[in-house]
């Protein structure tokens, strides 16, 4: 636990010392806000649905980003054979390395509030629970993209190549229910249940189901599992 | 103590180690000589546990490397040849975040900070980034990384790299003492660094090991001919020839006024005195006698090519 601490702290202040975070923080921050800003008073409802259909877009370009330089920076510097020899765990490594990524996503969320005030400032009948919901689909989603970044950022020593190849994944689990009608039908409830935006939907309803919360958990656990495979097998290169 | 048995390393197709075997004991500085591709870096990679072996084992206090990894990092002190650094980091941050992987408290990384401060020479540069640290300063935190948890081993590729003459020696030094409580294994290009820092060298070529001793018995093991040289004046045909029938294997070349003989002899069977007298004797002049021996370097040349 100390040694996750101690990377995501590490990884973290990263972010701040470099203009990464700045950048992501301030252009996620106005894209979402030009985007929800402009349909919201034209809609006329009092929700943030438009919100929470631009941000899981906006994700797909931005996580990759913010994590393209987690592992792939680290074997291009080549501290990452410092790391391999102090007594930290790969997982150790690789938990602490992509809750800093999290953090990050889960500050430029908080500044989306900015419109849930707006909502509450021009709105009636607000479903909160909606809109609980709502944010927790979004920083599930965020998880689940910044785990698939992150495992991508190992697979290379290059972080514009780990950048694309994450954009490439993050996208398949983003289109995969937008693909049902080329699916044949028999496959079509399986990859319809691996998307993410399938589960999403469910939670800015306002549901939350186990199955959704299950899905969300083990496809970060699958990608953060494989991403620590990927660090353990530069031994055997 | 460091116990390397019938280690191999292969990448794909290509053996990088071929079957080495040495003991390394605590108190020993061990110089680790290899020319670029000789196998050096690879073996002491799999050392620290960053690569596992192909075959053979690595044993450190009696634990293997392979099953105790972990454990062993603990007490391992690992200076990589590039000397990768986070250059964004204060050096502050940067030594506290390796204190932090060994679960250092507060108190020892003080005190550890300050050993580390004063033995690297760092005191000037606490507060700035590592970028805006000079090449030789970059070198003494990548030391001072390696040295902050107090490990019993230190593995240091290339320590000396980047720093000038009187940080070479302020280094040297520091090794020296080092190695009196600690075991060091240092590899280095630099065969005078080797030769003035480590009680023993171990010589890898082409994924083995060609010799392994301290630097006397390498030289007394692997030292060739002696090369004399002398200047003579006064040297006529019949002299000439006369020279040649007493010292054989001499090669006389002719200079303006005088000729200058060199010739090759075992340390066993030193003719200069007998040179001295038969200039002497045949009334010429000896202007000048000098020998050389082969030095490390020659010896490496010999090993490695």
């Amino acid at each position: 636990m100390n040694n996750i601490i101690n990377t995501f702290k590490k990884e973290f202040s990263s972010y701040f010392t470099s203009p990464m975070a700045y950048i992501f923080l301030v252009v996620f921050g106005l894209v979402n806000g030009y985007f929800f800003s402009n349909t919201f008073f034209l809609i006329g409802q009092s929700d943030l649905r438009s919100l929470f259909n631009i941000i899981p877009m906006v994700y797909l370009f931005f996580i990759p980003a913010i994590t393209m330089g987690l592992i792939a920076k680290e074997k291009n510097l080549g501290t990452m054979e410092i790391i391999c020899t102090l007594p930290i765990k790969e997982h150790e490594f690789v938990i602490g390395k992509y809750l800093a990524a999290l953090a990050l996503i889960l500050i430029g969320l908080i500044f989306t509030i900015v419109h849930f005030f707006t909502l509450v400032s021009f709105g009636t009948n607000i479903d909160y629970g909606a809109l609980f919901t709502g944010y927790l689909g979004l920083f599930f989603a965020g998880a689940v993209y910044a785990a698939i970044g992150t495992f991508s950022s190992s697979l290379f020593d290059n972080q514009v190549v780990a950048f694309i190849i994450g954009v490439f994944i993050v996208l398949m689990f983003f289109l995969f229910d937008k693909l049902l009608i080329f699916v044949p039908s028999f496959m079509a409830g399986t990859i319809q249940y691996m998307s993410v935006d399938y589960h999403m939907s469910n939670m800015s309803r306002g549901v939350i189901d186990t199955r959704n919360i299950i899905y969300f958990v083990s496809v970060v656990g699958i990608f953060l599992f494989a991403t620590v495979q990927s660090l353990s097998s530069r031994k055997w290169k | 103590m460091i116990q390397v048995k019938g280690l191999i390393k292969n990448y794909n197709e290509v053996e990088a180690v071929k079957s080495i075997d040495f003991t390394i004991n605590h108190g020993e500085v061990v110089g680790f000589l290899g020319a670029n591709g000789a196998g050096k870096s690879t073996t002491l990679k799999i050392l620290t546990g960053y690569l596992s072996p192909t075959a053979g084992e690595v044993l450190i206090e009696g634990l293997n490397i392979e099953n105790h990894s972990h454990e062993l990092k603990k007490i391992v002190g690992y200076l990589p040849e590039s000397n990768p650094l986070y250059s964004e980091m204060y050096v502050y941050d940067l030594l506290k975040f390796i204190a932090n992987t060994h679960n250092m408290n507060e108190d020892d990384f003080k005190e550890s900070l300050d050993r580390v401060i004063s033995q690297c020479g760092l005191s000037g540069v606490m507060h700035k980034t590592v970028q805006e640290c000079s090449k030789g300063y970059k070198q003494r935190v990548g030391l001072a990384c390696a040295m902050i948890h107090n490990p019993k081993i230190l593995i240091l590729d290339e320590p000396v790299t980047g720093l000038d003459p009187n940080q070479i020696i302020e280094i040297r030094q520091l090794i020296r003492n080092l190695g009196k409580e600690k075991l060091v294994l240092m590899s280095s290009h630099i065969l005078q660094e080797i030769e003035a820092t480590v009680d023993r060298i171990i010589i890898i070529d082409k994924g083995k090991i060609v010799a392994d001793g301290t630097t006397k018995k390498l030289m007394n093991k692997f030292m060739g001919s002696i090369r004399l040289t002398a200047e003579v004046v006064g040297m006529t045909e019949a002299k000439l020839e006369k020279f040649k029938v007493n010292f054989k294997k001499i090669k006389v070349t002719k200079l303006k006024n005088s000729h200058k003989v060199t010739m090759q002899y075992n340390k066993n069977d030193d003719p200069r005195e007998n040179i001295f007298n038969f200039v002497v004797k045949n009334k010429m002049t000896l202007l000048e006698m000098s020998t050389k021996t082969d030095n490390l370097e020659d010896i490496f040349r010999k090993l490695t090519h």
